[in-house]
């Protein structure tokens, strides 16, 4: 909104349309849900801290999945703790958006081979709006995952059927 | 009426349930457990009667992993996301185990840079028990001075081998990278920008009086049970026994280095109560800061920092167990070779595991909300427990 700040002398009307607006709305508050599972969740929380400020994005941390839109899976997925990440995204309320963070969530990471209680992709139970790859990501990289989930939101269409 | 309403109801060992009892799940996604633990409370009202923790979600298959991997210095990685908040001192620890399979000395640069990292580390992970910590009890801001301060840390870590969190940088027979030019003045800066930020921390957090009344008094561990458990480092130090493995059972050089052991005194109400806990960790971050800046003096400036180790390493038949100090107490190897290039057995002694196994004793007759407080002092890593 920084183009039109100062610009008028009354109130206006501004015209858009409504996939613009909501879209717009959403992509700007995506609060997030504060879920950590493994290393990565340690890389989660330099990016909400102080040194990177998560904040500037919109991005809240919530510690319950029904006040949450986006769903960082931020670590190893063990076959244990898959179907509670299903239950926490069930209880979630639409839109939701999952971002898979790290090698382990994308594809099992470093235990793809002999991992036999690990889940090989956070994908295979829900489903995944954007991949950060890293072992673990840099914080830079999560803000990119987001700048690329927004962009996303950003060309979605809520009112237009969809075939 | 059906079945399941009447029968009695139990938890999940066994044990019958009195009808003024009721079970609360705390986790496995809860902001201050720490990770994915689950804790089964069974509360009569608001007091906590018992307490059974789940642990097995982060189960990542260390000693498969271990004993499938073709090479000893392949296993490193996975000892750094064992305990991803102090991968150094996870690493440090495995190389030590290989180094005496076999009979290895080491540089003396190698050394010195080992204690170096490996204090930073402590700090490092101190710093993230402190804020969380403090998150956990209702501050929000000492988490933010914590982890501003760690990033100072963790700059010297990537200038050195490039990565943020898990290093593989302590290796077998020595470290991967040389200190990059100029590393011995950053550390010193930062030391000296970090010793007042303590101070800081104390005025915010460690003494306020909400704070105080959060955590004195609350999870009393008497130093007799903490023994029977086999606590180690901050939790066995805070209820008053004065034992660290880097004094008692000197390993590599810290024998040289002139630093105090810290152990509760009780301050601000019984010894061994979570604000000791807290106060040993505030403690121990200045004396490593005591040690740093004696291995930055006295480090040599030059020197291999890799001993000559062949590519394969093809350690004798035997088996040996070290124990060295990880920042949440004694992290030990058991390393079981059968003459090939690959470890045929390691098991992990992990002191997060021992400390979370005390938690049923120290938690029961306090409040649902002295539990967060409780979890939180003992400073688990998930990844460490489960492995």
């Amino acid at each position: 909104m920084g183009l039109l700040d100062k610009q008028f002398n009354n109130s206006n009307v501004i015209i858009t349309s409504l996939d613009n607006l909501l879209n717009w709305a959403r992509l700007s508050s995506l609060w997030q849900m504060q879920f950590g599972l493994a290393c990565c969740a340690i890389e989660m929380m330099a990016t909400a801290a102080s040194h990177y400020d998560f904040d500037r994005f919109g991005v809240i941390p919530r510690a319950t999945p029904r006040q949450s839109d986006v769903m960082i899976v931020a670590g190893t997925v063990t076959l244990k703790m898959a179907s509670r990440i299903k239950r926490l995204y069930d209880q979630m309320s639409e839109p939701r958006y999952v971002i898979s963070m790290g090698s382990c969530s994308n594809c099992g990471g470093p235990y793809w081979e002999h991992g036999y209680h690990v889940l090989k992709g956070v994908d295979r139970v829900i489903p995944v709006d954007v991949y950060v790859p890293g072992c673990p990501p840099r914080p830079e990289a999560l803000m990119e995952g987001l700048i690329k989930l927004q962009e996303k939101i950003r060309n979605e269409s809520r009112v237009k059927k969809t075939a | 009426m059906p079945e399941t309403l009447t029968a009695p109801l139990k938890t999940s060992t066994g044990r019958l349930l009195r009808t003024e009892e009721m079970v609360i799940n705390m986790g496995p996604q809860h902001p201050s457990t720490h990770g994915v633990l689950r804790l089964e409370l069974v509360v009569e009202g608001e007091i906590v009667v018992d307490v059974i923790p789940h642990i097995g979600y982060l189960h990542r298959c260390f000693e498969k992993h271990a004993e499938h991997m073709t090479n000893y210095q392949q296993v490193i990685p996975y000892c750094d996301r064992m305990d991803y908040l102090a991968s150094m001192n996870m690493d440090w620890g495995y190389a030590l185990a290989v180094e005496k399979l076999l009979g290895l000395q080491v540089p003396e640069r190698v050394e010195y840079i080992r204690v170096i990292m490996g204090e930073l580390q402590r700090i490092a992970s101190h710093l993230i028990a402190l804020g969380t910590y403090g998150l956990d009890v209702g501050a929000f801001t000492p988490f933010l001075f914590c982890f501003r301060d760690r990033e100072g840390i963790l700059d010297l870590f990537e200038t050195t081998c490039g990565a943020r969190l898990l290093y593989n940088y302590i290796w077998v027979g020595g470290v991967s990278h040389d200190l990059p030019p100029g590393f011995v003045e950053k550390a010193k800066a930062f030391c000296k920008y970090f010793r007042p930020n303590i101070k800081e921390l104390n005025d915010l957090l460690t003494y306020n009086e909400i704070f105080i009344k959060r955590t004195a008094n609350i999870g009393v561990l008497p130093a007799d049970v903490a023994i029977a458990y086999g606590c180690s480092g901050p939790m066995l130090r805070g209820s008053g026994v004065n034992f660290d493995l880097r004094r008692d059972d000197p390993y590599s050089i810290y024998d040289r280095f002139n630093w105090e052991v810290q152990v509760g005194k009780g301050e601000m109400g019984t010894v061994g109560d979570c604000w000791d806990r807290y106060m040993v960790r505030v403690r121990e971050m200045e004396q490593s800061l005591n040690i740093i800046e004696q291995a930055l003096e006295q480090i040599p400036t030059e020197g291999d920092v890799q001993s000559a180790v062949p590519k394969k390493i093809r350690p004798p038949v035997g088996d040996v167990y070290v124990r060295s100090e990880s920042p949440r107490g004694e992290i030990g190897f058991y390393i079981i070779s059968d003459g090939s290039t690959s470890p045929y057995r390691v098991k992990a002694r992990s002191p997060a595991f021992v400390n979370l196994s005390v938690l049923p004793e120290i938690s029961k007759g306090y409040m649902i909300a002295d539990m967060i407080a409780i979890v939180g002092s003992v400073d688990i890593v998930l990844g460490e427990v489960d492995r």
